[in-house]
């Protein structure tokens, strides 16, 4: 089954890069854009077969390596479980 | 005194940080590839600067998990002095052994130039610091990813415990919003853990070793972390 992980930072975190974007929006002449807020998507193959584990798996992923704790949340959907 | 620089695919300051500590230290240092798992005796160990696994995911993320940060890990634990320069420092807010994180350049702009710092009076690093290291400092920063964020309650904790090692600051020693190249919060620019042993900084002491490097601030901030090493 697939994970589809998706971190993001905090609110209250300033995200340069999302400014960033917001302003070459707003230079293409898209305008109604409040705010921009980038972040990440990474997608996990896995070998488990069980739902209940592959969260297991997931969660410790997520928590120890994919997401920053500190600056980032993260959430995820699971594939073919 | 022994000295040991850690090596991971990307660093790019490791040799600099090599020459100063055999400058200062008499011994070239041991050089440790991020694949080994077992940590020279040493001293002091240097988290060099540069771009270790190509700051995959996030700057530092790879290399906190690599082998030999394990026996990283453990002898700062033990008590030996660490000192993390740039991607150095981002390795160790990475494994947790210092707290808060090193995020983008509120600029968005790799930044390489000299900048003025100062050591703050009330630091348990470099406590017993000689006057050479009271003024303002001069030594480059070469990073993209150098603006310290840590929440208020983290922040207000290494203030009150003296863990704020080295602000930016202007050539006088005012710590101003002009004088902080990244936007880090309060002007921070190095810390250290609670036992004043674990020091990570953003600017490069290895690269202001000599004065045809444009000077010699950083060789004295090397000799000095050494000689309380003794």
């Amino acid at each position: 089954m697939k994970a589809r992980v998706t971190v993001t930072l905090k609110s209250g975190v300033l995200d340069p890069q999302g400014k960033a974007i917001a302003n070459a929006l707003a230079s293409l002449g898209i305008s109604g854009v409040d705010d921009v807020r980038q972040g990440k998507f990474i997608e996990v193959s896995l070998d488990e077969t069980d739902p209940a584990r592959a969260r297991e798996t997931v969660e410790r992923m997520c928590r120890e390596l994919l997401a920053n704790p500190i600056i980032e949340n993260y959430r995820y959907e699971l594939e073919g479980a | 005194m022994r000295a040991s620089v850690v090596v991971f695919p990307g660093s790019n300051c490791d040799r600099d940080a090599a020459v100063g500590l055999h400058a200062v230290t008499g011994h070239a240092p041991d050089m440790v590839w991020h694949g080994d798992s077992d940590m020279p005796h040493s001293d002091l160990i240097v988290l060099p600067g540069g771009f270790s696994y190509g700051d995959y995911l996030r700057s530092g993320a790879m290399a906190a998990h690599s082998p030999i940060m394990r026996a990283v890990v453990e002898q700062a634990k033990r008590g030996v002095t660490v000192l993390g320069i740039c991607n150095g420092f981002q390795v160790l807010t990475e494994t947790g052994l210092l707290p808060g994180v090193l995020m983008r350049n509120a600029s968005l702009k790799f930044i390489c130039r000299d900048v003025h710092l100062r050591r703050e009076a009330s630091t348990i690093a470099f406590a017993e610091a000689q006057p050479e290291l009271d003024g303002v400092l001069t030594m480059p920063i070469a990073h993209k990813d150098g603006n310290y964020f840590a929440d208020d309650e983290t922040l207000d904790r290494l203030e009150g415990d003296g863990r704020v090692v080295f602000r930016y600051c202007d050539e006088n020693g005012a710590v101003t919003p002009d004088a902080n190249p990244n936007g880090s919060q309060r002007g921070i620019a190095g810390i250290c853990n609670e036992t004043g042993r674990v020091i990570g900084m953003m600017p490069h002491p290895e690269r202001a070793i000599a004065p045809i490097l444009g000077g010699s601030d950083g060789l004295s901030l090397l000799k000095h972390l050494v000689a309380t090493l003794h």
